[in-house]
């Protein structure tokens, strides 16, 4: 599988106190993937406006931090996702708040309607900071998906970028896959077996999937498997935040209609507990 | 092939231990049974058919190993209900329909419905069932039947039967009374007297023996009718021949009432509940550590109560008490359930007409005594011991179902739960209930490492509400394993949660495994986490300020003999539990420790408890446990005795150690590897033991464990425990 590297990244731009804290992460991220900063911000373009935005910016200058700064008035979404793709953009960030009201839950936040529309990756972050918290470990799904191996491979190549340290990738079976259901011993033994085959069959397949990757990224990191069985999207989510991960690497969801907001499953669990830092990979 | 082979050999093995406890059960389970049925205004032979019906199907088709079933405790509040606003026959088809609801519920795989119930709401509602029982039937113990519409008066009026019973003046109501304050008495201070023959025969039996034989002394020694007034008398015992010829002809005219299936709701729901619980209880006490098949045992339960309803018979459900007794007596599989219901048969077939001889009043002493217990202060005190609120969910649950109904009375108590709950956490909001009720909270998985053990994470809350989810996470380790259960990502857990964690880490000691709970000391345990207070909170340590006599007696004693003394409670005693001792006992706590500087050597008071309910008896002890640094086989050694000569005819063996006779009749040596023992009773060893005082030595492979008597040993005694401990461990090293 050809590694896509993040050639640009696009940040949707507020005035916000937050506004410093999520300018440093963005940058520092182009920085470490050598990509091009897109500023995006919704409103009419000013001189106080730019200023602002290039002396937050000039503590990068000495590394040779390339930018622009977009700005377009409108519906936010809209015009983040239209710059998006006008512009190329492979990687888009955006600040999350950690816990949403449930009123907010059914409209969704403009963070994510663009998540779920978004045709490019999307890194939310829920705690941006101006020092930099070095990334260490990064929680990986390794679902029985098409697109898996594409984030798997990926998740590689950000923790290359980003000098992480330990890749877990976690398998989350759902408990239907097992036959057997527990009522006493002789069904708990069993029952017992079937997990450890299937864990035994996950991790193979995983492995399979790991030895495409090219070995200078695999080299140097600690990998880990871990087969779940629970909830899918939810389990993982919950693990990167009991494990500590800075960053969790999600598949980007097939498709997204009403019920499946109504009845989350997958990724709109993470999107209402956001666990940690989570990118969504296209 | 071997395997199944070694299945049949094992069960001809114990078969007669099983028919033994099964004889013993039943003794139980007859005046019970008769009781039972009548309380709930059926006829007596109701509660039997009850027994046999349910003996016989749930030991064929249950799922469970120890239990025993028969007409519940729980229920009779219930059937009177059924059987008052329905009538008799109409009824049995209600215990017909609630019969085929438990079918479904176990089809269905519904065996964690109790798991829904907050614990203080079903305490309540047992509590409410036992004043039920007790009002009705402490009227008729005193030979004082009354008949009163509601449940409420019937203990209103506890104090003008009481008088009256003082100012009887007719000869057979001052028998009749007699005969219900004897048994009473009997009932109470049976547990207390230890002593190996009374104890044979259990007290409800005594009871029924006492007072038939009272009958006869005055028919055949006096040539006199028996002085007890015959409105008293158990009356209508009819002979195997018709039951059969009199099945009643279920009533199918009025079950399209609202009333009709009310009461079926709530025998499904009753009789449900007291099995669930009862299952669970047993299994702890199962010396085999086997894991019970619920949905199946509820299944074979609905089954046996269409059985049972369709023959005239009540509510087929599983019950603790006669459980645990089972299980004390040593039964070890189904079939002593079945052989329970046989010699129940046996005894209808046989004693009917003697059945007759006993007086009502001393059958009604067993229920109030029964009632009692479900409704005794001490649960009250335990409540409040956990927390004030417990003791409001109690008291709605308890008034609400004694004024209106079981169903309403449960309904009532889980809801005031709910509401406690969310303004005990006011401060996250309701919120924090209704986002995450539905959301899939628990993590579990295999941590990597040498030691494989399985982590769990609970999130957001963990209440009665959404508690089986965390139950089936669990339910799917091998209690053997090693679990540690995270609740720091939780804001909130409550009693409910708390008490049956610790209902797993006693199961998980028992099985060889390890259950450890984490992060709940961050949690504030008055005001954020008032729940938690039972389990965080020492227990009021009075006794460390005022130590008693004997507590400074064996001060001086452990300065005297270079020992550390604690007098503190401990909890932690998980390393008396691979004693097979303790396999069908519940060890409560150690305190008043004496141990060596080097550790290898120590002694405590104990506190344990044998069975559960009505049968459950609290015993003090005190042990010495010597920790060995070397294997040795494992086995018990006790004194040659009566009791152990009737075990050794149920499939006991005892060990024989060549050449030394006088050790073998005096002892009694048990064991798995036999020649291993032998040798380890070497002639020093048997010499030791046959020059020495008694005392009641087990090993456990590793460690040995002396005492001499169920009670407190005194300070001599001490002295000389720890001096044959010393002197037994320098003989075997």
């Amino acid at each position: 599988m050809p590694i896509k590297p993040f050639k640009s990244i696009g940040i949707g731009v507020a005035y916000s106190p937050n506004l410093k804290a999520n300018l440093f992460e963005a940058a520092r991220l182009s920085v470490f993937f050598e990509a091009k900063l897109v500023l995006i911000h919704v409103g009419e373009a000013s001189e106080e406006k730019s200023k602002l935005l290039s002396t937050i910016l000039k503590s990068f200058e000495k590394d040779q931090l390339k930018y622009e700064v977009v700005f377009k008035p409108g519906n936010p979404v809209d015009v983040i996702l239209s710059i998006s793709e006008e512009k190329k953009i492979d990687l888009l960030i955006l600040g999350a708040v950690k816990r949403e009201k449930i009123v907010k839950y059914y409209v969704g936040s403009i963070a994510r309607k663009i998540t779920r529309q978004a045709n490019c990756s999307v890194l939310l972050l829920i705690k941006p900071s101006v020092e930099r918290i070095p990334c260490q470990h990064i929680v990986v799904n390794g679902l029985k998906d098409p697109k898996t191996e594409q984030t798997i491979t990926a998740a590689f190549y950000v923790a290359n970028q980003l000098n992480a340290e330990k890749i877990t990738i976690v398998e989350e079976i759902g408990q239907d896959e097992i036959a057997v259901k527990v009522d006493d011993d002789k069904s708990l033994r069993r029952a017992t077996i079937a997990k450890e085959r299937i864990k035994l069959r996950e991790n193979s397949r995983v492995k399979e999937i790991i030895s495409h990757i090219p070995k200078e990224y695999t080299q140097n990191k600690i990998i880990k498997l871990q087969p779940i069985f629970g909830k899918r999207g939810y389990s993982i989510g919950h693990y990167a935040q009991i494990s500590r991960a800075d960053l969790l690497v999600m598949n980007a969801p097939s498709k997204m209609t009403f019920w499946d907001r109504l009845f989350p499953h997958d990724i709109e669990h993470i999107l209402t507990e956001l666990p940690t830092d989570v990118l969504i990979l296209q | 092939m071997s395997p199944k082979k070694n299945n049949i050999k094992a069960f001809f093995k114990a078969l007669p231990k099983n028919i033994f406890s099964g004889f013993v059960v039943s003794l139980i389970a007859l005046p019970l049974g008769l009781g039972l049925a009548m309380a709930s205004d059926a006829p007596p032979i109701a509660g039997i058919i009850a027994a046999v019906v349910g003996g016989i199907v749930v030991s064929i088709l249950g799922g469970s190993h120890v239990t025993i079933v028969g007409p519940g405790n729980g229920l009779v509040g219930v059937l009177l209900v059924a059987i008052t606003t329905l009538g008799l026959e109409t009824a049995y088809v209600a215990i017909m329909c609630s019969g085929i609801l438990l079918l479904l519920l176990g089809f269905f795989r519904m065996g964690a419905l109790a798991d829904f119930f907050p614990s203080s709401a079903i305490q309540g509602m047992l509590a409410a069932i036992g004043l039920i029982i007790l009002g009705k039937q402490f009227h008729i113990m005193l030979a004082h039947k009354i008949s009163r519409a509601d449940t409420v008066d019937y203990l209103l009026e506890i104090p003008f039967t009481l008088n009256d019973a003082i100012h009887y003046d007719n000869k057979g109501l001052i028998f009749a009374a007699f005969a219900g304050i004897i048994s009473l008495t009997i009932m109470l201070f049976y547990s207390k007297i230890r002593n190996k023959y009374l104890q044979l025969i259990p007290a409800p039996m005594w009871i029924v023996i006492l007072s038939i034989g009272f009958s006869y002394y005055f028919e055949y020694g006096l040539h006199e009718a028996n002085p007890i007034a015959p409105e008293y008398m158990v009356s209508g015992i009819p002979s195997i021949q018709k039951i059969i010829a009199d099945i009643p002809t279920p009533n199918f005219g009025s079950i399209w009432s609202f009333m009709f299936w009310g009461n079926v709701l709530a025998l499904t729901l009753i009789a449900s509940i007291e099995s669930l619980l009862s299952i669970k209880a047993v299994d702890k006490l199962d010396p085999e550590k086997r894991r019970s098949n619920v949905n199946r045992d509820l299944k074979a339960l609905g089954l046996a109560t269409v059985g049972s309803g369709l023959l005239g018979g009540l509510n087929v459900v599983t019950v603790i008490a006669r459980s645990s007794v089972n299980v004390n007596q040593g039964g070890s599989n189904r079939s002593s359930n079945f052989f329970h219901a046989l010699f129940l048969v046996l005894f209808i077939a046989f004693f009917s007409t003697q059945l007759t001889r006993i007086p009502l009043p001393a059958l009604m002493a067993i229920l109030v005594y029964t009632g009692y217990k479900l409704a005794s202060p001490k649960v009250v005190t335990q409540m409040f011991s956990i927390g004030k609120e417990q003791l409001i969910i109690f008291f709605v649950t308890l008034i609400v179902t004694l004024k209106i109904g079981l169903i309403t009375g449960i309904i009532a108590g889980v809801i005031t739960t709910f509401i406690i709950h969310i303004f005990i956490n006011r401060h996250l909001g309701a919120g924090l209930f209704i986002r995450n009720l539905l959301k899939p909270n628990v993590l579990m998985y295999k941590e990597h490492g040498e030691k494989d053990n399985y982590y769990v994470s609970v999130k957001h809350f963990c209440s009665f509400l959404n508690y089986y989810k965390l139950k089936k996470h669990l339910d799917a380790i091998p209690e053997n394993k090693d679990v540690i259960l995270d609740f720091s990502l939780c804001d909130f857990v409550d009693d409910t949660v708390l008490e049956n964690i610790h209902g797993y880490q006693e199961l998980f000691a028992k099985r060889d495994g390890h259950f450890d709970v984490i992060g709940l000391d961050m949690h504030d345990t008055e005001t954020k986490h008032p729940f938690a207070s039972r389990r965080l909170l020492p227990v009021p340590n009075i006794i460390k300020n005022s130590l008693t006599r004997r507590q400074s007696t064996m001060e001086t004693l452990a300065k005297n003999y270079n020992l550390k003394y604690s007098p503190k409670k401990k909890k932690e005693v998980s390393f008396l539990n691979s004693f097979s001792f303790f396999n069908t006992k519940h060890i409560n706590h150690i305190y008043n420790k004496l141990i060596q500087k080097d550790l290898t050597i120590s002694l405590f008071d104990i506190e344990f408890s044998e069975g559960e309910f009505i049968a459950k008896e609290v015993v003090r002890s005190t042990m010495l446990h010597i920790e060995l640094d070397f294997k040795i086989p494992k086995f018990t050694l006790d004194k040659e005795g009566f009791l152990e000569k009737v075990s050794a005819l149920a499939g006991f063996k005892d060990i024989p150690i060549e050449n030394h006779d006088d050790f073998s009749n005096r002892f009694y040596l048990l064991g798995e590897n036999e020649t291993r023992i032998a040798q380890f009773f070497n002639d020093d060893v048997t010499h030791f033991f046959e020059s020495n005082p008694y005392y009641h030595v087990e090993s456990n492979g590793n460690a040995l464990l002396i005492f001499e008597k169920e009670r407190l040993a005194s300070i001599k005694e001490i002295k000389a425990l720890y001096d044959f401990g010393k002197r037994l461990k320098q003989v075997i090293s």
